[in-house]
């Protein structure tokens, strides 16, 4: 999401209720510099004792931001690394994403967009606090030199930046710093240990969901059972009758539906009043999805041609290539939920005039907009705490902020009492959001060497983007079609010509959102999957197909695939028996990342022995955390290929509950091994967190066909 | 198996019946009013304010709720309160003073297993209740044992290498 080079500002003005005011301008202000405007005093804060407290102006949810902004700031500020502290910053201006102008974390952004600022931020205090010491000692600073939190002067007199820090901050703030050369740099480029760890491992870190505050209640909300659905009418007397209940209210939720709030104590409590609630809902004049209907459609769709997002060369070649020299695919994906393990909540204390909130959000600047809407607020009368996030993948980031929308709502009612809305595992499987259910109809013309000569695709899938109003659609829909349903085809980096690709649309009654790595989730598998197997026709091996099929300018494949041939040819050739090895290869936000794994298969099931992955990321911050984040990543992408992956539709009812008849990659699913290699590089530092999860499916099938034969084209990967 | 002191009700309140259970959580004792229903999982998160313990599905599907009652890696989510009888519970707040625990805490620092860490109290109680019975796990036995829990970051390589870490580290 937002991974265009698009700048969007957010605004709010209260007329008449909020508006929300999205700007849309050039790239060119995307590429300037960070802006001189962000105090110092505002990230870095030095104690006495220190230690040293950075501001992360991300939410940390697993992907490491919360170590990696603070190596980036204190590796410019020469700080002692063992007193860095890293926080979550609540929302406020000053820590809105300094190219999008919205506190946010997603699209994978935060250490390209804030490298920059985080560097200028860490050098700005340097030079305060080394001016400071050296007024004292009256020197010049260029006399002076810095390491580890330490001033020393050319008489080799040294000075704490704890005991410079209160004069410092009330020097001038520097309007222009002088950057580190990469070869000055002693913590961007090492492995470093994330600071959250320790936390993470005894108990002692607060997530959302962990909030506690003085006469906290705690409510869940009982959802219509499909989207839309209202409360026609309600007996709460058994639900009432739990104790420590506190009150039973019908609230608004998605989609112009009702549910009913309980408020209680805890959490139990609230959940064995919601259980003996009963609720008879009105579901009449709301689309009831089911997917199988939906399956039989969206294939009719995608024989015939729809709103076009690229035609290169002439499509109409295709026709004049005979039926033995075409592929014909047709590809099917489901929707697919994000499971966060933490699941969704929101804290709010409502007091009149004012509100505070606590909030696991990847979308702080649209959350506190949406609190303060519902309550009548303006957004700087809300107070608004970044929790930690038990993983998000895309969860926490829908444009409409349901989850702070319903929360608020109840919040209102309960005045003065702080109110912990938590949603249920099975609330959370069931409650939309979900990667759209996809459908894709390509056929392929093999021309000379077994290239491509010409390609026709369809795509047919819900756009989470179209009808979210002009801001959103304005910066990613063109021509009618959504980039983020397309993307990973349209702009594929293989030099196709005669190359067609077009895309239905269709609305569904089914919230749909980003999941991790968005349209290359299913766009990917596509085009990896259709390569491989031109490139087993061409009887060319599949690195080599890849490289001689890639556009001359795409060297963030390049440069991984060519690592991938090296790092793999020690055992690429050389698996055991019943074993075959996969390739798949991705670009993504200027990343490209490849990958090979050795499969075989176990009771039915692909099992995936190692993975090697390749990644061009330009320069590597903490290359421990990027090892970490490919792996899991890789992980991730296996949602797609498990068995119970899945979300399905009946009658406008969701099929699954919890992980019993859902499950995502168990360790079984995952592979044993995966070993992680970056490019070396000195460019700036690209995404990371999405990147490597379009790459396992189709690297896997690709294996699996060396093994069975078949090709698979519909995930989940149900039988082999 | 016998449901502590008070193991009568003391209170009704509309249809749930409230009792007390005392219960004895990482070597203290604590008393608790509630539903004789209520998962241990809530008596730990939202009575006892010991929210190292984390819910994520409610159907021991997941794992992230697990403690040891008894020494056996458990489901806190399924237990209910009234079945924990006099079982010592240990959670992950305790595991710094635990032998192994302290190990395996160390383990997955050194190894930086990490990532959002919602699930991770889960995987350690299960690890440590794995490395307290089995000191060197075969890949097969960490995977048996493991299996059950998940982790949407996908950290399962890096468990690995510090269940295999920690396993050297205890000889």
């Amino acid at each position: 999401m937002l991974n265009r080079r698009t700048f969007l500002r957010a605004s709010s003005a209260a007329a008449g209720g909020m508006l929300m005011t999205l700007y849309i301008d050039l790239p060119a202000r995307a590429q300037s510099p960070a802006s001189p405007t962000y105090p110092p005093e505002a990230f870095i804060h030095v104690r006495p004792d220190g230690t040293i407290v950075i501001q992360v102006n991300r939410l940390e949810f697993g992907q490491g931001v919360q170590t990696a902004l603070p190596m980036i700031l204190a590796d410019e500020l020469d700080a002692d690394w063992s007193h860095v502290v890293g926080e979550l910053a609540p929302a406020a201006d000053v820590y809105k994403d300094p190219i999008y102008q919205l506190q946010m974390t997603g699209g994978s952004i935060s250490v390209p967009h804030s490298f920059q600022q985080y560097r200028e931020l860490g050098a700005k205090m340097r030079a305060m606090l080394v001016a400071t010491a050296a007024d004292r000692w009256r020197v010049l600073p260029a006399q002076c030199r810095t390491e580890s939190s330490v001033v020393y002067g050319p008489a080799n007199q040294s000075v704490r930046y704890a005991d410079l820090a209160s004069d410092a901050a009330r020097r001038p703030v520097p309007g222009e710093v002088r950057l580190k050369t990469p070869s000055d740099f002693r913590l961007i480029g090492t492995p470093v240990r994330r600071l959250d760890s320790r936390a993470k491992c005894d108990g002692s870190l607060r997530f959302g969901i962990d909030v506690d505050l003085p006469g906290l209640k705690v409510a869940l909300v009982a959802r219509p059972p499909v989207y839309g659905g209202r409360v026609k009418s309600l007996n709460d007397r058994e639900a009432r009758a739990v104790a420590g209940v506190r009150d039973v209210f019908e609230v608004p939720v998605i989609r112009d539906g009702t549910g009913i709030a309980v408020v209680a104590d805890t959490f139990w409590m609230a959940k064995q009043a919601r259980d003996r609630l009963n609720i008879e809902w009105n579901l009449s004049g709301v689309e009831h999805a089911d997917t199988s209907q939906m399956q039989t459609r969206y294939a009719e769709l995608s024989r015939t041609t729809g709103n076009v997002a690229v035609n290169r060369g002439d499509a109409l070649v295709l026709d004049q290539i005979p039926a033995a020299d075409r592929i014909v695919g047709d590809f099917s994906f489901p929707y697919l939920a994000h499971t966060p393990m933490e699941p969704l909540n929101t804290t709010i204390r409502f007091d009149g005039d004012h509100a505070e909130a606590w909030v696991p959000s990847q979308f702080q600047t649209m959350d506190q907009i949406a609190i303060a809407e519902v309550l009548g607020l303006k957004p700087d009368q809300v107070t608004f705490h970044t929790e930690h996030a038990g993983g998000g993948f895309g969860r926490r980031t829908p444009l409409d902020s349901h989850v702070q929308r319903e929360a608020a709502s109840i919040a209102k009612r309960m005045r003065g009492t702080p109110v912990k809305v938590v949603w249920t595992r099975e609330d959370d499987v069931q409650g939309g959001y979900y990667r759209p259910m996809f459908v894709h109809h390509v056929e392929v013309g093999v021309g000379p060497r077994g290239m491509p000569a010409a390609w026709r695709h369809v795509i047919v899938g819900q756009s989470h983007i179209i009808g979210t109003g002009p801001p959103w659609e304005g910066a990613l829909v063109k021509k009618g079609v959504d980039e983020l349903v397309v993307e990973g085809t349209a702009d594929s980096r293989y030099a196709i010509p005669n190359f067609h690709v077009s895309a239905h649309q269709p609305t569904i009654n089914v919230p749909v959102a980003q999941w991790r790595s968005v349209g290359m989730t299913h766009n990917a598998f596509v085009m990896e999957t259709l390569i491989d197997e031109l490139a087993v026709r061409a009887k060319i091996d599949p690195i080599a197909y890849r490289l001689a099929l890639l556009s001359p300018d795409a060297k963030k494949l390049r440069n991984p695939l060519a690592l991938l041939e090296e790092k793999t040819k020690a055992w690429r050739f050389r698996v055991p028996r019943n074993h075959a090895v996969g390739i798949a290869c991705n670009e993504y936000h200027q990343t490209g990342v490849a990958c090979a794994v050795e499969v075989s298969v176990e009771n039915g099931r692909p099992r995936i022995h190692r993975a090697t992955v390749t990644a061009d990321v330009g320069m590597a911050i903490n290359p421990l955390t990027l090892e970490a984040q490919f792996q899991g990543g890789i992980v991730y992408g296996l949602s797609q290929l498990v068995a119970g992956g899945a979300i399905t539709f009946s009658d406008g009812r969701v099929d699954q509950r919890n992980f019993d008849g859902h499950a995502p990659p168990y360790m079984k699913d995952a592979p044993v091994a995966i070993d992680v290699h970056i490019v070396p590089s000195t460019e700036p530092p690209t995404a990371c967190g999405e990147c490597p999860v379009p790459v396992i499916c189709p690297a896997v099938v690709n294996a699996l066909f060396r093994l069975t034969g078949k090709r698979y084209r519909t995930l989940p990967l149900d039988s082999i | 198996m016998g449901r502590g002191r008070g193991s009568l009700p003391d209170t009704v309140e509309g249809e749930i019946i409230v009792a007390t259970y005392a219960l004895t959580v990482n070597g203290r004792q604590a008393e608790v009013d509630v539903d004789p229903g209520t998962p241990l999982l809530w008596v730990l998160r939202e009575h006892l304010k010991m929210t190292g313990t984390k819910y994520g599905c409610g159907i021991g599907a997941c794992g992230a709720c697990t403690v040891l009652v008894g020494g056996v890696a458990t489901r806190s989510c399924l237990l209910p309160t009234s079945l924990v009888g006099n079982r010592s519970i240990a959670t992950i707040e305790t595991m710094a003073s635990d032998p192994v625990g302290r190990v395996v805490q160390d383990a997955w620092v050194a190894t930086d297993v990490v990532q959002c860490g919602y699930c991770q109290s889960g995987q350690i109680m299960t690890a440590v209740a794995l490395l307290k019975t089995v000191r060197k796990p075969t890949d097969a036995q960490i995977e048996q044992s493991m299996g059950g829990n998940i982790c949407r970051c996908g950290t399962y390589v890096r468990i690995r290498q510090a269940i295999a870490r920690a396993a050297q580290q205890l000889g």
